[in-house]
């Protein structure tokens, strides 16, 4: 097998084939549903299905914490698990540039290929392009993931009220100042590492609370931001946040501070915001802090009647100010 | 952060708040609100984050002066900066320049146009991008106050004395002492006192605001930290309740009276005073920093044969009047409807320490 990927491992010849049945097939062609046709035939499950896609293009595609395959698992379940739903089935499409490593396209596989292991999710089909060096920034991935709801879980905007409380399962921003520092190969050590995770046991932990439990969403691209944003905006609500409550881990505090970004805009891989009924928020807290993916869990707010669509944040000092959504680019500051 | 956390200690911070209010009080009721300028933009970022101003007495207002790098540079530089761009050259830049409104366009609409813009964290890195593709030309946008200048001018240093022969400068570095006292002499803009930079002042030191102290204005040096932005105005409280005018350092953990010597001494050798354009300041005597005439060399301008342009700014945007502390972002008929962080038509609007992007992420959050 040659060192790095050419063009024609895309031309549908040989060199294709030999990737394909080397590198994917090898990995993910193991289980009854056998061996990667265009099409993957399921199983009916029975229940009503969660269906999401999403397409991964993170630079650089390894960074402390995770890389491209990792995230690109993860992002996709972590969208049908805060939907409500267990992740099943993953297609995963492969863009290559001409030239990758196959050191490193193994390394992305074999993270594609433990996560979904982690997971409980399976590889059904796929699809391998190459183009040309320039045209992509090592490899792109794109998704599909389909999900089974859970029974007994209605979650959405809709169903939040005055006197819920909302809760963030960890640290805040990890992965974005992670890749940040990496991307532009900050001095800092330690460096922030990245939180991406799966987050479906989460999820799952707390579906015996029904109808308690009113809202998930992973805070990825906008970060906690524009989560709160979403859940309140067209309604008579308002969501006031605790800044000592916020989570965050020291060294990506400073990294946000050093660059001017707002934590609360920065996205997070592996965490799950959550509103739940005020009656059942401590038994929340309790269940995720038992679990290594929630150990970090808090209180960080409160949904309050009031001037619609507001996010306030209640400052350490005593202080308050609107939250706002990012504004797009995060560009870091002059001084 | 745990050292940090000591200057964001919410008991602290109760009983500052508690002085404030207790001064402010004895503040006699015939005079109107106390109008206190923050200068400095990382002051205005400071205050809007932490929610500073709901912490305030209703008599004690904080004005955002013209101290954020980003809102005071003149349209025509970008336009200088676009065309340099457009002749071929990379341009290297802090990034919130990228959105502020020339003329006609943003380096962030000329980059989607294909050029090449890059966005750098420290000036050093206009070094590594220049020596990365020798063949061509690399303009490193050299803005900001006198915090920002010494890293610069070190870098300056570096391409001068080691032979970078592909990058230069193009120079609007401006001058905090000089704008304050153009503000002093408006008389359309009332202050009683200024809240003096933090990093600023580290440099050229607390006794640059003697002067001002001396014609009756309470100057007082504050960090940026929640709890130094307290402490400050207390103690510009403090001064007016006793009748006084004195400079005084309350950040003296970093600032020192006379400044930074070496810094200053590096200044002085690649740069001089000339006359500055100011974003809806105007011209201002001796305002800004340009390179000396015997490093024309690494001057941009002179290598490109292009002196800086006038330009023209929106005439519908009031920045001008913000940066003067003459009306609040919310008075500027474009605030919030035409101009957003999103779509920025002033510069006020563009930095994340500009007074009207302040404002409009953060305002007084009374829920």
């Amino acid at each position: 097998m040659s060192a790095a990927i050419q063009l024609a491992h895309g031309g549908g010849g040989a060199l294709m084939r030999e990737l394909i049945d080397a590198e994917i097939r090898a990995r993910f062609a193991d289980d009854a549903l056998a061996p990667l046709p265009d099409a993957a035939i399921l199983p009916s499950p029975g229940s009503r299905l969660a269906f999401t896609t999403d397409a991964f293009v993170v630079s650089p595609f390894e960074f402390p914490g995770g890389d491209i395959g990792r995230l690109a698992v993860c992002g996709t379940a972590n969208d049908l698990s805060v939907a409500g739903a267990i992740p099943r089935y993953l297609s995963v499409a492969l863009i290559l540039e001409e030239g990758l490593s196959f050191a490193a396209l193994r390394r992305v596989l074999d993270s594609i290929q433990a996560t979904a292991a982690e997971i409980g999710m399976r590889v059904v089909t796929g699809d391998t392009k190459v183009v040309p060096r320039g045209q992509a920034d090592g490899l792109y991935i794109t998704t599909t993931g389909i999900g089974e709801l859970i029974d007994g879980l209605r979650l959405g905007p809709e169903h939040v009220r005055t006197g819920d409380r909302v809760i963030v399962s960890g640290n805040l921003g990890d992965h974005g100042m992670a890749v940040m520092c990496a991307r532009e190969s900050l001095p800092v050590h330690p460096a922030p590492k990245s939180d991406v995770a799966p987050v479906h046991p989460l999820v799952e932990a707390v579906a015996s609370f029904g109808d308690a439990v009113r809202f998930m969403r992973d805070p990825t691209r906008g970060g906690l931001a524009s989560v709160a944003h979403e859940i309140v905006e067209g309604r008579p609500l308002a969501i006031e946040l605790d800044e000592s409550a916020l989570p965050v881990a020291p060294t990506t505090q400073s990294v946000a501070e050093i660059l001017g970004m707002e934590l609360m805009h920065v996205a997070c891989e592996g965490r799950v915001v959550a509103v739940v009924d005020n009656t059942v928020a401590d038994e929340v807290i309790a269940t995720w802090r038992n679990m290594p993916q929630g150990r970090g869990a808090r209180v960080i707010g409160d949904v309050v009647d009031g001037k619609s669509g507001r996010v306030v944040l209640r400052t350490r000092i005593g202080g308050q100010r609107f939250v706002d959504r990012p504004s797009g680019e995060l560009l870091p500051r002059i001084c | 952060m745990i050292y940090l956390n000591g200057f964001r200690d919410p008991l602290a911070a109760a009983a500052l708040r508690a002085r404030i209010a207790d001064s402010a009080s004895r503040l006699s009721a015939e005079r109107g609100p106390v109008r206190l300028m923050e200068v400095c933009g990382s002051h205005t970022m400071a205050i809007a984050r932490s929610g500073i101003k709901a912490m305030l007495p209703s008599n004690v207002e904080l004005i955002s002066g013209p101290g954020c790098p980003v809102c005071v540079t003149a349209p025509g530089y970008v336009d200088t900066a676009v065309e340099m761009a457009r002749r071929g050259a990379a341009i290297v830049t802090f990034g919130d320049m990228v959105r502020v409104p020339g003329t006609s366009t943003t380096l962030a609409k000329e980059r989607a146009r294909g050029a090449t813009v890059h966005v750098c964290y420290s000036p050093a890195e206009a070094i590594a991008h220049a020596q990365n593709e020798p063949d061509r030309e690399h303009v490193f946008l050299a803005i900001g106050f006198e915090t920002t200048a010494p890293a610069v001018t070190a870098v300056m240093h570096q391409a001068a004395t080691h032979g970078i022969p592909n990058l230069s400068f193009l120079t609007a570095f401006k001058l905090v002492p000089p704008a304050l006292q153009a503000l002093m002499n408006d008389p359309d803009v009332a202050l009683d006192a200024f809240l003096c930079p933090a990093h600023v002042s580290a440099i050229i030191g607390a006794d640059a605001y003697r002067p001002f102290a001396a014609q009756g204005t309470p100057c007082v040096v504050a960090g940026f930290e929640p709890l130094d932005i307290l402490d400050g105005v207390e103690a510009i409280l403090r001064q007016m309740l006793d009748g006084r005018s004195f400079v005084e350092n309350r950040y003296s953990r970093v600032v020192k009276d006379g400044g930074n010597a070496r810094a200053q001494e590096l200044m002085a050798r690649y740069l001089r005073p000339i006359d500055a354009s100011w974003r809806g300041l105007g011209t201002i005597p001796e305002s800004g920093l340009g390179l000396r005439p015997e490093f024309s060399t690494i001057d941009a301008e002179v290598r490109f044969g292009l002196p800086q342009r006038e330009g023209k700014p929106n005439p519908k945007c009031l920045c001008g009047d913000v940066l003067k502390g003459k009306i609040r972002p919310a008075q500027c008929p474009l605030f919030g409807t035409v101009c957003t962080p999103i779509q920025p038509m002033g510069p006020c609007m563009v930095s994340s320490e500009g007074s009207c992007a302040a404002e409009y992420r953060y305002a007084k959050g009374a829920a």
